[in-house]
């Protein structure tokens, strides 16, 4: 008699062998693409050319092609930097923390959450750039030795330490990503038949000849990794918390902001991982390594991140009114009841009450309604960024000064450019690049245990 | 210039005079003087104390008999009835604007960037109504970039135009008013290149409508009041270019400290000027507990290492009286030439990017304050709603607000490259060619006094109104301070070029600067002494005396940023109370 503990669902379904899974991620890369995923890179890359047609107008005439004005001076700019930096986290959070807290389940997702990280961080850091009135001078922002004499930089001022803080997470993830690629472009390079193919994976493999030693060294390096990677993932958005937190401005000047913010990235870091993956499980047929498990087990750290997210919500209303103090009350009612009373409550019903919905098991197991989710939930973080950035700076101190910020096409023009850009980017990677860490992958086959039961399985009926 | 010769000269050529129009004026006075004062008076005296002085007293004989009044009551009663028979629905004023007055100024976009005192409109003219009645028409009650004045038709006997309604606190219900002077280039006048506006096609577009027709003229003056004009909505928009969009001070007794004569006459400053305060953990008063009533003023409070301002030489400041100023708005004009700030034309100003260092803030007063609200147990939201209301019949308060020159600014803290920074005689300084134009700096301002160049304002999109636009136009430029390029954000300097000169003159001369030596453009426009310009470390000075006064207040203490700029409380001559009694 075969009895067998039925302790956890397998992380990969349908009976896959080692062949099966090389054979599933090199494949695309090898043959032609899916039709779907010339579909999608068309649209992607006319709204990136759009984009990049709409930052040429802004460079040729200048900042006031955007809406802002002598009160509200940053609005969509840094509403969309923030919104990319927070959907920038998740990738690293999953390779780093979930590697040191040895969460398997992360092997399926990590390699495209990394690369989504990658872009998006591209992505949020063309806007400090687009921002600035005299982008050509940018480079002076960095601590470099000059001819003007003692001139140095601000080190007190918390745009400096983004830029620190933004150049560290950057350079340190994208090194974590590659590392990771190494294997997995050796695989392709073996795999692979035609010789030009041959050669640039060659390249990209850094000669990598998986020996016992290598893999070692390997594991060694991305726990190494994964250890400076993961304050980092606390330490971003910390920082870019502080540009607000350090700040005079009634609504800004918060010392919640830190953890506040770094649970939203989270939050807006998952959703956006869901939306990429959903789509890309259904065009490039991955749906036996991206299952209904990895999906519920996002939802559920968006279910944590969100609430986190509600609770300081809720927690800045109590200080405004706890406080006392005349202007951080005002800042909050206005949010909630002033003229830009439709952000707040988008931002409310879309980050804070909507994610509830998934302590239904029946839902978060649902991936329409889980991508579905995850868009609510990207929408609801951009308007988080925006209710903090412009409803604080519309009203401050001095009723005098108080205006309306109304965005222009340009506004608009540059974020939807950046998303074609960002999705550009990604398609380019879901073609050439392994999308599944498929060494990694191989290690948590259950393959002898398998083969074994279907071996029993079939001397038992003879 | 530009080998040109003066009109006058022309005028004596063509008339077969070769003498010099100076000679030829001054050979005028003399006969006018030898016929008024008398052939004794030495000619060049008086002819050179008459043009300093502007004026020249000549002896006028005793009058004979006393003025008696001989008016016809009777008759001025029939001419009033007669004058008020056939009254419209609206009584019109015609009124002179501050900015271009009667329209000489017209073509001067200085004046037509300035905004008008009480509705801080632009570039325009407009139809001033009661709120009563424009909420009654159904027209726009706020104004803004996205939210334009209705227009209206306002008809007079044959004769209409159609203009954009504003509403005007304070106005009474049943009359509109109208400023003249506008519509200046109709019809093909020539009124020079300055303020000419243009469409899109670059097709010339005069700033605002002429309500000169309307004035009538009968029995040999001219009349500005119109008693019969009717008001038709004329069902469309018209964008205004306003620089304040909200109307009243929130009851922020931070902001604006006002208070009754009779208050500030008993002479307990506390009364009037309370210094805002903080609970600390020592015992303040000396009663043994510390607890709520221990309380330090918080000017004694310093998040960070405090700068060494007393004994350190210069330490420069702004004294501003709110009793002094009337809100003409002299001062910003004063301040615009002396500084180069662009001008940036009426669709910019519409955005509220006007490039102003120095705005006058207006607050109309408003039924509503946190007291009645406590009084009648209203929520605060609700409070809040009401107190964006003015009164029907408000007081007004003028606040001029310039760069408040902090002795802890948030703007320079938060510049990643450094381009605003402290200098050690109490100015924050502007380094135009270090600003990368992040805007951290402005964000940052409680006082939102800084100023970014969106486009660049001197040679592109808003030339044809800027001064500095040609050869011509820059002559009107200042040659001791830059002109600023697109990107870099600017704002009030303390006019360091006239502080800088005068430090060197003195420095030449081997003596200290005399107080009141260094004038800044807006106290020397100031035409009731409002402003008060000096070094605040020199102990003899006026503005010393003014800081330390009773009345002296620093705009939202309670920040701790520590101006330079100091406010006097406004005192009311009244029996009722004031608005922003503290």
């Amino acid at each position: 008699m075969h009895s067998e503990a039925a302790i956890r669902e397998p992380l990969i379904l349908g009976h896959k062998t080692y062949h099966d899974i090389t054979q599933d991620i090199v494949g695309p890369i090898e043959n032609k693409a899916p039709r779907g995923w010339y579909v999608l890179i068309t649209i992607a890359g006319l709204i990136a050319l759009y984009g990049v047609g709409c930052i040429m107008y802004l460079l040729s005439k200048g900042i006031g092609v955007w809406g802002m004005n002598k009160s509200v001076d940053w609005a969509w700019d840094i509403t969309n930097f923030v919104w990319w930096v927070g959907i920038g986290h998740a990738g690293t959070l999953i390779s780093a923390v979930l590697l040191l807290f040895r969460q398997k389940w992360r092997m399926a997702v990590n390699r495209s959450a990394e690369a989504m990280t990658i872009f998006a961080v591209i992505m949020a850091a063309l806007f400090p750039l687009l921002h600035m009135g005299r982008l050509w001078l940018g480079y002076w922002v960095f601590p470099l030795p000059n001819q003007f004499g003692s001139l140095w930089v601000n080190f007190n001022s918390p745009l400096l330490w983004d830029v620190f803080a933004i150049s560290t997470y950057f350079s340190v993830s994208l090194v974590f990503w590659y590392i990771g690629l190494i294997p997995d472009f050796a695989t392709i390079r073996d795999k692979v038949t035609k010789p030009g193919m041959k050669k640039v994976y060659g390249i990209l493999s850094f000669g990598w000849s998986g020996n016992a030693k290598a893999w070692t060294r390997f594991e060694e390096v991305s726990l190494v990794l994964a250890g400076i990677a993961t304050p980092l993932v606390f330490s971003v958005h910390s920082v870019v918390s502080f540009d607000f937190a350090t700040s005079v401005i009634p609504g800004w000047h918060t010392t919640i902001f830190p953890p506040y913010f770094v649970s939203g990235a989270v939050f807006s870091g998952f959703a956006m991982v869901q939306t990429l993956l959903l789509i890309m499980r259904k065009v490039m047929k991955l749906e036996a390594y991206i299952t209904v498990k990895h999906v519920e087990y996002m939802n559920i750290v968006i279910i944590v991140t969100g609430s986190i997210v509600g609770v300081a919500y809720i927690t800045e209303l109590f200080i405004s009114w706890y406080s006392g103090v005349e202007y951080e009350s005002y800042a909050f009612i206005n949010r909630a009841t002033g003229p830009y009373w439709w952000s707040y409550w988008a931002m409310m019903t879309c980050n804070v009450i909507s994610p509830q919905v998934f302590w239904f098991r029946k839902l978060r197991r649902n991936f329409a309604f889980t991508f579905f989710m995850s868009i609510i939930v990207n929408i609801g973080m951009w308007f988080e960024r925006f209710v903090i950035i412009v409803t604080s700076l519309h009203r401050d101190y001095l009723p005098s000064s108080w205006n309306m910020f109304h965005p222009t096409w340009m506004d608009a023009g540059i974020f939807i450019g950046t998303i074609g850009i960002f999705f550009t980017l990604y398609l380019l990677f879901a073609r050439y690049f392994p999308v599944l860490a498929l060494n990694e992958v191989k290690s948590i086959l259950k393959v002898s245990g398998e083969s074994y039961k279907k071996e029993a399985a079939k001397h038992h009926h003879h | 210039m530009f080998s040109t010769r003066q009109w006058q000269e022309s005028l004596l050529r063509w008339s077969g005079s070769y003498s010099s129009w100076y000679s030829f004026l001054r050979q005028t006075w003399r006969e006018q003087l030898a016929a008024h004062a008398g052939p004794t008076a030495i000619f060049d005296d008086t002819w050179n104390t008459t043009v300093h002085d502007g004026v020249m007293t000549v002896p006028v004989p005793a009058a004979t008999a006393p003025v008696v009044f001989a008016g016809d009551i009777a008759a001025a009663t029939a001419a009033a009835a007669k004058a008020s028979a056939g009254a419209g629905d609206f009584e019109l004023a015609l009124y002179t604007t501050e900015a271009i007055g009667n329209g000489q100024h017209a073509n001067n976009p200085w004046l037509q960037e300035m905004p008008d005192p009480l509705t801080k409109i632009t570039w325009d003219n407009y139809v001033c109504m009661a709120p009563a009645d424009v909420e009654r028409l159904g027209l726009n009650m706020y104004l803004g970039e996205k939210a334009p004045a209705s227009v209206v038709i306002v008809k007079v006997g044959e004769r209409e135009i159609s203009l954009p309604v504003v509403p005007a606190p304070g106005q009474k219900s049943g009359t509109i008013a109208i400023a003249l002077g506008y519509g200046r280039g109709e019809f093909g006048e020539k009124v020079g290149r300055a303020a000419c506006v243009t469409n899109h096609e670059g097709v010339f577009k005069p700033v605002g409508r002429n309500v000169y027709p309307f004035t009538s003229y009968a029995d040999g003056t001219v009349n500005y009041d119109v008693l019969n004009a009717t008001v038709t909505p004329g069902g469309n928009t018209y964008p205004v270019a306003i620089t304040q969009t909200h109307l009243t001070a929130m009851d922020r007794h931070s902001v604006v400290k006002e208070t009754t004569i009779a208050t500030y006459m008993a002479g307990n400053k506390r009364a009037y000027n309370k210094p805002h305060e903080l609970g600390v953990h020592e015992d303040v008063n000396g009663d043994g507990v510390i607890n709520a009533l221990d309380k330090k003023p918080v000017a004694e409070f310093d998040l960070w290492q405090e700068h060494p301002v007393e004994g350190v030489g210069h330490r420069w400041g702004l004294s501003i009286d709110l009793n002094g100023c009337i809100g003409c708005g002299a001062c910003i004009t004063a301040c615009n030439i002396e500084n180069n700030v662009p001008v940036v034309g009426k669709d910019e100003v519409r955005r509220s990017r006007e490039m102003h260092w120095l705005r006058l803030d207006r607050y109309y007063s408003s039924d509503m304050t946190k007291e009645r609200a406590k009084e009648e147990g209203l929520g605060k939201i609700s409070m809040y709603l009401d107190m964006e209301v003015p009164s029907e019949s408000p007081t007004v308060v003028f606040m001029p607000v310039m760069c408040q020159h902090c002795n802890h600014a948030p703007c320079e803290t938060v510049c990643p490259v450094a381009a605003t920074t402290h200098s050690n005689e109490g100015l924050n300084q502007m380094a135009y060619n270090r600003c990368i134009g992040t805007r951290y700096c402005a964000n940052n301002c409680p006082y939102k006094v800084r100023r970014f160049n969106w486009f660049n304002y001197v040679t592109e999109k808003f030339g044809e109104v800027n001064p500095a636009w040609d050869d011509l136009g820059r002559m009107v430029l200042n040659p001791d301070v830059v002109v600023r390029g697109r990107g870099v954000i600017e704002k009030c300097s303390m006019c360091v070029q006239e502080i800088q000169a005068t430090k060197l003159q003195a420095k030449k001369e081997g003596r200290p600067v005399r107080d009141g030596e260094v004038e800044c453009a807006c106290e020397s426009a100031c035409g009731t002494g409002a402003i008060v310009f000096g070094d605040l470390n020199d102990k003899k000075s006026k503005i010393r005396g003014l800081a330390n006064s009773d009345r002296s207040y620093y705009m939202l203490e309670e920040i701790g940023v520590k101006p330079n700029v100091n406010y006097l409380v406004k005192v009311r001559n009244t029996e009722e109370g004031v608005a922003n009694q503290a």
